[in-house]
């Protein structure tokens, strides 16, 4: 993700190394530099390592004798490896459409929290909130699972005109929940980095608490919300248990409404991947294949977003 | 001339916690004149010049004792902090431009009391812009962020976003500090051209500024008014002699 940095790091090490030949302590110097040099290069090795692993898997079924027809893989609506069925469009479309569900709920959701805890709150009540949302975002995933199956599957199984609660509703509920955290500390922070004096701008032209909010300060921080955001959308979409357990995972068809089950593309791994074996488990990598370019398109878009706030923030 | 009185100061205190920032200020502004603050810092000149639009209400732990009166009406008992703010608009020691584009800068004040309509809006941005001599630098580039200019442009960006509210008075707090000497001159002039239509109040760090343009000066010493009075008598000849110290530049 980061190579052209990493590469201009590498270099300016060596330049520095080489000036240091012949002394003592540059020695020494030189030692650590390759040490820190070298725990660097562990992450960047591991993207690479998964990125060439997952995708010589994933990509082995559509080449070759025998080949699996890619476009049926990326449009078909049905799995039946029993069958050697593999269609994901409507994984995808399901994974899509949870994932816009909880970012449209916990977006505005989080931002109105932000904008109490940064602005509104006073400062007891501020150190009630925080810690509470701190540990929402430390419980393991496995609980928040277990919370949707128990307690939101549940309930929706009483209104539910299917008669069942496993469906896109209830992974929209859990998620929302689970992208809370991410959307408030970002967004809070962002907050918090507006200079006091636009407050005092929008203040002195007599504008409320309320206005001076939400059309000087929130706006001053969009790009931080939209980070967010963006973060947001990639902790939801790359959800795995939490989702498995309360999804439904229908074998195929597209959810026509919030009451069906879905089968995102995370759990189709996660569920088959321990017994899967031959074209099945490399179609399982192919799921992952699809699921990673997504999450690259996401931090594409993260970059962009951020250096855009880093361009404005020179020109001030 | 007949002086009509703006605003009447009398027996103001001002408390930050247990500091006294303000002792006993007893002042009378004038209508349509340059009212200048002089005084070494922390000498109370800007927090005096902040209890008038109330912007120390947004400060925790100041307790303010004493009455000021805008025509004749106490701004803290009978009057919310929001339509005295509309009334007296404000202008900051670093130009502090929203980041959004220079027009939505100046329509942010009309939009916020509820002005919607495109072309009512255009006018009051062109008119604004127009009273603030900056019409003619930025009026191509209307679009592009308010933050993308000079200082001295920027700052004449806010001064027209506070002209856009149609205040009658207008507060600088220290204008020009940040900015250089040619921009410092064009606010100068500004001010004193602003003067025919409105009543306006200039905290300055820069005595020959005070001398310059402003028609009262008052000076400032730790939180008590040393002297008040016409700007040339004050600068010319001071009846107290710290005033004279100061002026002189003695100290400070």
């Amino acid at each position: 993700m980061n190579n052209a940095g990493k590469e201009k790091m590498v270099t300016e090490n060596a330049a520095i190394g080489n000036q240091a030949v012949g002394n003592q302590k540059d020695y020494k110097d030189l030692v650590f530099r390759t040490i820190f040099l070298l725990c660097a290069l562990l992450s960047v090795l591991s993207v690479i390592a998964i990125i060439t692993f997952v995708f010589t898997k994933g990509l082995k079924p559509f080449f070759g004798e025998n080949a699996y027809s890619f476009s049926d893989f990326i449009t078909g609506l049905k799995w039946d490896p029993g069958k050697e069925v593999y269609g994901i469009f409507y994984m995808i479309v399901g994974s899509i459409i949870a994932t816009l569900g909880a970012i449209m709920l916990g977006v505005p959701i989080g931002l109105m929290t932000a904008v109490f805890i940064a602005e509104i709150a006073p400062k007891k009540m501020v150190a009630i909130i925080r810690p509470a949302i701190e540990l929402l975002a430390g419980i393991p995933s496995v609980i928040y699972g277990a919370f949707g199956l128990g307690v939101i599957v549940q309930l929706i199984k009483k209104v539910s005109p299917t008669g069942q609660g496993e469906s896109l509703l209830a992974v929209i509920c859990v998620l929302t929940i689970m992208i809370l955290p991410t959307i408030i500390t970002l967004s809070e922070s962002s907050l918090r980095a507006v200079p006091k004096s636009y407050r005092e701008a929008s203040y002195g032209l007599g504008a409320s608490k309320i206005q001076t909010i939400f059309k000087s300060v929130v706006p001053a921080a969009r790009s931080g919300i939209l980070s967010a955001t963006v973060l947001g959308i990639g902790r939801a979409l790359g959800e795995t248990m939490a989702v498995m357990m309360i999804a439904g995972n229908n074998i195929g068809g597209l959810p026509g409404s919030l009451w069906d089950k879905i089968r995102p593309l995370t759990s189709n791994i996660s569920m088959e991947m321990s017994y899967a074996s031959g074209r099945h488990q490399d179609m399982l990598f192919a799921t992952g294949v699809v699921l990673f370019l997504f999450i690259l398109v996401i931090n594409l878009l993260l970059i962009k977003i951020t250096s855009k706030v880093g361009a404005q923030g020179t020109k001030n | 001339m007949n002086d009509i009185t703006k605003f009447s100061v009398s027996d103001l205190n001002l408390f930050y916690g247990s500091f006294q920032a303000l002792k006993n200020i007893n002042m009378d502004i004038y209508k349509g004149k340059i009212t200048a603050f002089i005084g070494p810092s922390g000498c109370g000149k800007s927090t005096f010049l902040k209890t008038i639009n109330r912007m120390n209400d947004l400060i925790e732990g100041v307790t303010i004792n004493g009455t000021v009166t805008l025509d004749g009406v106490d701004i803290y008992k009978e009057m919310d902090a929001i339509s005295l703010r509309t009334r007296v608009g404000m202008v900051f020691q670093q130009p502090n431009p929203f980041p959004m584009s220079i027009y939505d800068n100046v329509a942010y004040g009309p939009r916020i009391h509820g002005i919607r309509k495109k072309s009512t809006l255009d006018e009051i941005v062109e008119k604004s812009l127009r009273q603030a001599a900056i019409w003619d630098e930025v009026k191509d580039k209307l679009k592009k962020s308010a933050q993308a200019i000079s200082g001295g442009q920027q700052q004449r960006i806010c001064i027209a976003r506070t002209l856009a509210i149609e205040p009658e008075v207008i507060l600088m707090d220290e204008p020009t500090s940040a900015l250089d000497p040619i921009s410092t001159l064009k606010i100068e002039d500004l001010a004193s051209e602003l003067k025919k239509d409105y009543t306006i109040i200039i905290v300055t760090h820069n005595m020959q500024q005070a001398g310059r343009i402003s028609d009262k000066t008052a000076f400032f010493l730790t939180g008590e008014v040393i002297e008040y009075g016409d700007t040339e008598q004050i600068f010319n000849k001071p009846s107290n002699k710290k005033t004279e110290d100061y002026i002189t530049g003695r100290f400070g």
